[in-house]
């Protein structure tokens, strides 16, 4: 057990709290870093996966867990942020009074991707800041089909269903969006954005945000604007998700709108739920679990033995019944499992487990509404 | 002395690792009104959660009519007779008073019965009568204390459980509202477990008293008894004995400590 001495206000803000998690996040990060010299390509790319649906759990995660608005449209401003990315820099943007289409290069395009999710995240969260729960959902909902539709229907641009071929990014002969360097390309983007998000996390902003969540009267009264604040959520959430599906869009190599659909929007909000909501980490456990966990199902079922392996559908029942399992004993998702297994640890031979010994049923400061 | 209707015993219970109720005993003996006092925090709510069956005691037990209650499902404690008016009133806001009311006797069946408590409530609280077809929610702060008890009385409870009835009251209206339980204890008999932070007027209204500090009983005696005492004159009641310097000592300290 590690008792800090605080000697500085400036201590209670710190990102890293004490030289632990310097070293742990450290040796993270370190890991990461090696770890496609080690693998096989296939691997590789499903890491890169991994990074891509992180970071739009990131997204996700600020507005769901820290701001409290449930969008089950995001799939949409994941379609937005990839076909910009694919139009920009492959016909490029063709204005009027221009003989040709201006092809943008990666650096550009894929923060303006961003920008332009952001955007129609604002679009929708200006009509949408009266609405909360169940009804923000449908809102969000409605939004995510009517972007589809367009996708889809607004051929000129988007090749509608026939699809849309996204063009790989060179430096000379360097190809920066396949293989290695686009691992270290999603890597890098995560680590900015989850950056990026502790420290909004920690500022005013940061905090008027999670206040809203926890009770919007007692903020107004703080003098939150909470229409600026949620705003400033869905905008800053449907932005980071436009980045992720800008680099989701390299991944593919093909667009077509049926990758953008509800279902996808479904899948961010399991990853965030599942994965803890008010955490980064559970972000990034959620997109281990959404990811990883179907993976490793199919690499389990060659051990089983065959008569259980055979049964139709044994993967997404197995998927399904941890899914269940996981929303009924961790109110916290795979995050608040996370934080028992760092007490036992940080306590070690004293961990108690009365510490999250739960009552019938839950108390106020222990689930999210 | 006849057996009391509801016997807790050495009752602990947890919020997780916290331990909030540390031990604690107490009778309510049927036809009067036990309150149960305490700074914020000491534990009331716990205690009346803990009865109810809300929450699960780690240890102890709760005897209530003759069976051990503890850690039974709330709505078979309820059955039994035991009605819980929860902190902060907590009624039905998109119901009628009217059907709040009826959801209170939810558990009956005697169509009879429900009519003439329905009048009994009436009578009791006039207020509810004129206002019967009103969204609960559209009733001020007192109202919706009175709809409460009376939702707890339509049930037709052996013992009510009170939990801060004058929580976020005017002075007028906790007076109010304690003297119709008192006309209520006194009229129909009915027992109750009186939980309050307003130490005076629970005090004045109650027969037996019981004092909770940080989850535990130090103080236990009848009502008249500790009106008397100087500790609960002076930390309860604010009463300051000005002494000979006419200044209060500083090292003053309560008895059980």
């Amino acid at each position: 057990m590690r008792f800090l001495f605080k000697t500085d206000y400036e201590q209670d803000i710190q990102l890293a709290k004490h030289s632990g998690y310097i070293w742990s996040y450290g040796a993270l990060l370190l890991a990461v870093l090696i770890v496609p010299f080690f693998l096989e390509e296939y691997y590789v790319g499903q890491m890169t996966q991994l990074y891509i649906m992180a970071i739009a759990g990131v997204g996700l995660m600020l507005l769901a867990g820290y701001t409290g608005l449930i969008s089950l449209g995001h799939a949409a401003f994941f379609g937005i942020g990839a076909y910009t990315e694919a139009v920009l820099t492959g016909n490029g943007l063709a204005l009027p009074f221009m003989d040709e289409p201006i092809v943008f290069s990666f650096f550009l395009s894929f923060p303006l991707a961003g920008i332009f999710a952001a955007i129609a995240g604002i679009a929708i969260g200006i009509p949408a800041l009266r609405l909360v729960g169940i009804y923000l959902a449908i809102a969000t909902f409605a939004f995510a089909i009517i972007i589809e539709e367009i996708l889809s229907r607004w051929e000129s641009v988007t090749n509608g269903y026939s699809g849309l071929l996204v063009e790989s990014i060179y430096f000379g002969d360097f190809e920066l969006t396949d293989g290695t360097p686009f691992y270290y390309l999603c890597l890098g983007v995560l680590i900015a954005v989850i950056l990026f998000s502790l420290n909004l996390l920690r500022s005013p902003t940061g905090r008027a945000m999670m206040a809203v969540r926890d009770s919007e009267i007692s903020a107004q009264s703080m003098g939150v604007n909470l229409a600026k604040t949620k705003t400033i959520a869905f905008a800053l959430s449907a932005g980071i998700t436009g980045l992720a599906g800008a680099l989701f869009a390299h991944k593919l190599g093909f667009l077509s709108p049926e990758s953008f659909t509800v279902l996808q929007s479904l899948e961010l909000l399991v990853l965030v739920v599942v994965g803890g909501l008010g955490s980064m980490h559970g972000a990034v456990f959620g997109a281990l679990f959404v990811l990883a966990l179907p993976q490793g199902l199919a690499i389990l079922k060659d051990y089983l033995p065959t008569q259980i392996a055979e049964v139709p559908g044994i993967e997404p029942l197995l998927f399904g019944l941890i899914l269940v399992l996981i929303i009924i004993f961790e109110p916290l998702g795979i995050y608040g499992r996370w934080l028992k297994v760092k007490l036992y640890f940080q306590m070690f031979p004293l961990y108690k487990k009365a510490t999250f010994k739960r009552q019938k049923s839950y108390m106020k400061s222990e689930r999210l509404r | 002395m006849s057996e009391p209707i509801l016997k807790v015993r050495n009752i602990e219970t947890y919020y997780g690792p916290i331990m909030a109720i540390r031990g604690v005993s107490l009778d309510v003996e049927e036809g009067k009104i036990v309150t149960v006092l305490g700074a914020n925090g000491a534990g009331k709510t716990t205690i009346l959660k803990t009865i109810c069956g809300v929450m699960d005691p780690q240890k102890g037990s709760i005897v209530f009519d003759g069976a051990e209650i503890q850690k039974k499902d709330p709505d078979k404690i309820m059955r039994r007779g035991l009605s819980h008016v929860p902190e902060g009133r907590e009624v039905f806001p998109f119901l009628s008073v009217r059907d709040n009311l009826m959801m209170g006797a939810y558990t009956r069946n005697d169509r009879d019965g429900i009519a003439h408590d329905l009048e009994l409530v009436h009578t009791y609280f006039p207020i509810l009568k004129q206002r019967s077809e009103q969204p609960a929610g559209q009733l001020s702060g007192g109202e919706q204390q009175m709809l409460s008890i009376s939702r707890a009385l339509m049930a037709r409870p052996k013992v009510m459980l009170l939990d801060e009835p004058s929580l976020g009251l005017s002075p007028i209206l906790v007076k109010e509202i304690f003297a119709i339980i008192k006309r209520l204890n006194v009229e129909q008999g009915m027992t109750m477990l009186l939980v309050e932070q307003n130490a005076n007027i629970a005090l004045h209204t109650a027969d037996f008293g019981y004092v909770l500090e940080v989850g535990r009983i130090v103080m236990e005696d009848t009502t008249e008894n500790l009106l008397n005492k100087d500790d609960i004159r002076e930390f309860y009641l604010g009463m300051q004995d000005h002494g000979v310097r006419g200044k209060r000592r500083w090292k003053k300290r309560k008895t059980w400590r």
